[in-house]
């Protein structure tokens, strides 16, 4: 049933059919399994999705009348669901701020850009982005974090997340290796701590925990709080995969270094880390998606973000039947970033891999 | 920049040992202040405020009730047996979890390498769809599409004779609590621990004979004979509790809650999907030559995969699906949003009555470090064991 | 070299403004007073005490008390922020320095106000925990509960009581938690449970704005429990303390006197010794409170007394004023202490 075999020479249709859907009884029944299936499933689902759906702007009792979906839900929604409860004459700058950051993973993508350059750029980007969102300057009105919500806050807390994670992340990797021990044990103590533990457990003890952990009177608000974890908790799987980077570097190239008369930073920073964190990146885009994925949970911790935000747009009591279809938008969101997300992760692990056999 | 190595005795400052010494005293030193700097906010904080402190709460009476509990338990019961519970409820649904997972992932992982077309391209669909998208969003889906969809309690459907499903969850008949039962539990594990015997002594033979004894019956009889024995001694008791309907829901027999069945279904999917892609991973990794080599012995396909590739594959695909393993107990936790009391439900009650947070949180953040160690080592074990095989 | 500074000095900027940003003065007086704003917790969306419109305006009778507050302080209504916060986060938003006060539908309860660094001041709204049902279940009375599935929400008084009043009659039933109120509402507009329990004010919310079809629906007479809700501050500032209670008395007083937002400008001419002292215009009342002698009239003028309050918030979602509270004077427990 399951064995590797190499795809069989193109054929003609007939001859196509019948090595890949009816080679063997076995092969023939679950073909015909799979196609009753798709009969029942697909019809009915094409018929509530597209063709007896409301599309467009309508009422709800329109919706209730047709028997397909009722995208009109969305059309009404959509930015509730998109931005939250951020003003609604303002929302031009969280979707400024969209169009930034696809452009800077847009640039990101490419191979050749990679560098100090593209380093700089993005804390560039990430502190105009945020200047955006907050305003309070050049006539634009000042928005409290409490009122960000759906996708940008999402986007934040994963990004903001990650590039301060980055750098404390090297310096956890790095010490798990150290020749020291006891920077190596509270360094794998940290991680193990960390990844031994979900990360709503980390959302609760940010938001219960952390406001005790501070001197009286000094108070960050939720979203901040939100982000400390977030960061606690990515840091630790960034250190794994930039390890895991380390680990792939010849022991070669530290003694060419040492060679050289390069003390260790020098070393770390101007020959081992720039390779171990190529090697790493088809990961860190991996743990990217997961933590794109995970940010959902700050809806448990009510933080306006895209999940939250379309839960909030369904509780309407007019709307709320239509609850599927709030559940497909922005399921169709988070699967179109993910998808792509990892078929690059999966793109560059085979550039990697082929660099390596030359 | 770069120091000439210089013979000159240097000044102990120079000592690459001491050095090192002194770089990990002064990190050692930094934690110890940070953490001193917290925890002396954190008790003047506490002092300041007068909230309480201590883990007397545990034995103070909780107050509040669990919705579904595998021991006996009300609202007089303590704060420590409402964790206890929280904890059977994490442990539950995980443990059930690993296994269905493992089940579907394997299937799937296979599926996705199968010759069929139709079949590959289904598999992907589905693995590509789940990982896709947020668990939580998928658990917040099935939950609501399980109590959106089915009928309300009063309009349960009956699946077979005294099986209900509705909104209130899946409700079937359970043996009336008889004396003979936990004799049959034992025999149960008796038979498990023959069962395993039989199979070790089964391997000396082939190694010794060459002879392959048949495997498969021999070791469901050890396995579920003694049991059935105890029953028929113990004067095969067949009184079966039978949910009833009453004013509002079912009464007697067993139930499946929407809140776990949702749980379930969100926290299996999504970990399958992972776990068949490394069972695809593992077994492509195998070199085709074994394959052919064992057609060449004449192994039949069955047979090649179980006695040749899958033992190979194993090895590769073990560290990942623990890691699999894992990520499923600790986003067992994400019950809390749906309403099934697992540990962080239990945990969050506690807090928000006694407002103990720290002590609350302490006591969830050991339990899920003590479950993600238990989990490590016992893969690891396994491992060793796999690995051992190889020779 | 030069890069590193700049880093250096980015990341020093940036830690101070995300500090300094969110530092509190000690006392929450002179804090409010130097942001110009007062900070209110409130509900994340009960009609009638606290919800927003799709623009944000916020209305109902906890979020008209924090305009009071703001206008008793500030002089200006319209300096609040109102900070939405679940039944969980409400007491560390209280405790860490989030907020100024809480005004959000909070129990009185002993455990509270003992041991949770908390200090409640008043009490604006007498409710009691009561039991939704669907009408076609034909129940009559709570005494007929017995084996129901009740949704309920977590962290909150009603979860206790709930037990307890089952515990007490010798029924049984199952709770199904939710962590939020949205979700427990629609779990049970979705039928999962039989039964829906909270105060009897957010029951009649909830009936007013979440249910599909309200006609559906019946609240059980039963009254289960006491439920004195009202506003709660930070442990250890006392200052702070007393002025949120006297405002919650002024407006009683406002009522019980006569002054309404609309006569407040002429009751400034009153002979009455009291109205005299509490529109500040002898008796120096408020600055002793360390506020404006004109603090009672500013809230007045903002929100109206407390029967005002009441009735433009809390009787469109059909709550009647009866019962615990009306004023003392007409057999309720709103009662002012003198302001002498």
């Amino acid at each position: 049933m399951a064995a590797v075999v190499p795809a069989p020479p193109r054929l003609g249709a007939v001859a196509w059919l019948r090595a890949n859907l009816f080679s063997g009884w076995f092969n023939t029944i679950l073909t015909l399994l799979a196609l009753f299936l798709l009969v029942r499933a697909l019809p009915p689902l094409f018929d509530w999705g597209v063709a007896h759906a409301v599309w467009g702007a309508a009422d709800p009792d329109v919706c209730k009348e047709a028997s397909g979906a009722c995208w009109a839900m969305i059309h009404e929604k959509y930015r509730l669901i998109l931005f939250g409860r951020y003003p609604y004459a303002e929302q031009w700058r969280p979707l400024l701020g969209l169009v930034l950051l696809v452009g800077m993973i847009g640039v990101s993508c490419n191979r050749n850009a990679w560098g100090l350059r593209l380093a700089e750029a993005w804390v560039a980007a990430l502190a105009g982005w945020l200047a955006l969102m907050w305003g309070g300057f050049a006539g634009l009105t000042f928005v409290p974090n409490n009122l960000w919500g759906g996708l940008p806050l999402t986007l934040i807390l994963t990004v903001i997340g990650l590039a301060v994670a980055f750098p404390l992340s090297i310096f956890l990797a790095l010490g798990r290796r150290s020749r020291m021990p006891v920077i190596r044990i509270l360094c794998r103590v940290y991680i193990e701590l960390i990844r031994g533990v979900p990360l709503i457990s980390l959302l609760f003890m940010a938001s219960f925990m952390l406001p005790l952990f501070l001197p009286t009177g000094v108070s960050i608000d939720e979203v901040l709080r939100a982000q400390v974890a977030i960061i606690l908790f990515s840091a630790a799987y960034l250190a794994e995969a930039v390890r895991g980077g380390l680990q792939a570097i010849p022991k070669g190239q530290h003694e060419a270094a040492h060679a050289l008369g390069l003390s260790y930073w020098q070393a770390q920073r101007k020959i081992i880390l720039p390779q171990a964190i190529t090697v790493a990146i088809p990961s860190i885009v991996n743990i990217f998606i997961g933590l794109f994925k995970d940010t959902s949970l700050v809806a448990i911790v009510s933080l306006t973000d895209l999940l939250l935000a379309m839960r909030q747009a369904i509780a309407d009591p007019q709307w709320r039947r239509f609850f599927v279809e709030g559940y497909v938008f922005i399921a169709l969101i988070y699967f179109v970033v993910c998808f792509f997300m990892s078929k690059y992760s999966q793109y560059l692990e085979t550039q990697f891999r082929s660099g390596q056999q030359r | 920049m770069v120091s000439p190595a210089t013979p000159a005795p240097a000044a102990i400052w120079r000592n690459q040992r001491f050095r090192l010494v002194l770089y990990q005293a002064a990190a050692l030193l930094l934690v110890i202040a940070i953490g001193a700097y917290l925890v002396s906010n954190t008790l003047a904080n506490l002092e300041e405020r007068s909230i309480r402190t201590g883990f007397g709460f545990l034995s103070r009476e909780a107050g509040f009730r669990i919705g579904e509990s595998v021991i006996p338990y009300d609202a007089s019961s303590s704060y420590g047996r409402a964790y206890v519970v929280g904890i059977l409820n994490t442990l539950r649904v995980s443990i059930l979890g690993i296994v269905l997972a493992t089940l579907i992932g394997v299937l799937v992982g296979m599926a996705r390498l199968s010759r069929n077309w139709l079949v590959v391209r289904l598999a992907s669909l589905y693995v590509e769809m789940v990982r896709n998208v947020p668990l939580l969003l998928q658990l917040f889906f099935w939950y609501t599409m399980i109590t959106g969809l089915l009928p309300s309690v009063r309009q349960a459907v009956q699946l077979l004779p005294g099986v209900y499903l509705s909104k209130s969850g899946l409700m079937f008949p359970a043996p009336v609590p008889h004396p003979g039962h936990p004799y049959m539990a034992a025999a149960f594990v008796i038979g498990c621990g023959l069962a395993w015997g039989y199979r070790g002594w089964a391997r000396r033979r082939q190694e010794a004979t060459g002879q392959v004894p048949k495997l498969l019956l021999p070791s469901l009889g050890l396995i579920f004979g003694p049991p059935l024995l105890v029953w028929l001694a113990s004067g095969a008791p067949t009184a079966l509790d039978v949910p009833a309907f009453t004013r509002f829901t079912f009464r007697g027999g067993n139930s499946i809650t929407p809140e776990f069945l949702s749980l379930l279904a969100g926290l299996v999917l999504y970990t399958a999907a992972f776990i068949a892609e490394n069972v695809r991973g593992g077994i492509q990794a195998v070199p085709r030559g074994q394959n052919e080599a064992a057609a060449a012995l004449g192994l039949r396909r069955g047979t090649a995969l179980r006695l040749v590739v899958l033992p190979q594959a194993l090895r590769i695909v073990i560290p990942p699906t623990t890691n699999q393993y894992l990520n499923l107990a600790k986003n067992s936790s994400l019950a809390v949003a749906i309403g099934y009391p697992d540990l962080v439900a239990v945990t969050n009650t506690s807090l928000n009555q006694n407002g103990q947070a720290i002590e609350c949180i302490a006591i969830m953040m050991g339990v899920y470090l003590t479950i993600s160690l238990s989990i490590s080592v016992v893969m690891n074990v396994y491992d060793r064991y796999v690995a051992l095989v190889e020779r | 070299m030069r890069n590193k500074t700049l880093y250096a000095r980015l990341f020093i900027a940036f830690t101070v403004a995300v500090l300094t940003g969110s530092a509190h003065a000690g006392k929450t007086l002179d804090a409010v007073l130097a942001r110009g704003d007062v900070r209110c917790g409130v509900s994340t969306g009960v009609a009638g005490f606290a919800i927003a419109d799709s623009a944000g305006n916020w209305t109902g009778l906890d979020t008209d008390f924090c305009r009071g507050l703001a206008a008793a302080v500030l002089g200006d209504a319209a300096k609040v922020t109102f900070v939405p916060l679940s039944a969980q986060q409400r007491f560390t938003a209280l405790q860490s320095g989030e907020v100024d006060l809480l005004s959000r539908n909070t129990t009185w309860t002993l455990t509270r106000d003992a041991s949770l660094g908390l200090m409640f001041a008043g009490v604006t709204f007498y409710d009691g925990q009561g039991f939704m049902v669907p009408g076609d279940l034909g129940v009559q009375s709570a005494t007929e509960l017995d084996g129901a599935e009740v949704c309920v929400q977590t962290g909150t008084t009603t979860e206790l009581n709930l037990a307890d009043y089952f515990r007490a009659n010798n029924m049984n039933f199952k709770p199904v938690v939710f962590e939020n109120l949205e979700e427990s509402i629609s779990a049970f507009f979705n039928g999962r449970c039989q039964v829906y329990t909270t105060d009897r004010s957010g029951l009649a919310a909830i009936l007013a704005v979440d249910a599909p079809n309200p006609d559906d629906y019946v609240i059980l007479p039963e009254t289960i429990s006491k439920e004195p809700l009202g506003p709660v501050v930070r442990r250890g500032d006392d200052d702070w303390f007393t002025i949120v209670k006297w405002l919650v008395y002024a407006l009683i007083e406002a009522e019980e006197k006569g002054v309404t937002q609309a006569n407040v400008a002429s009751m400034m001419d009153s002979q009455d010794p009291v109205v005299k002292r509490l529109l500040g215009v002898s008796g120096d009342m408020g600055t002793k409170l360390g506020l404006g002698n004109s603090w009672a009239v500013q809230a007045i003028q903002a929100v109206g007394n407390y029967g005002e309050v009441y009735d433009r918030n809390v009787l469109p979602i059909g709550l009647a004023r009866t019962g615990s509270n009306r004023l003392w004077t007409q057999g309720g427990l709103m009662y002012a202490m003198p302001l002498r």
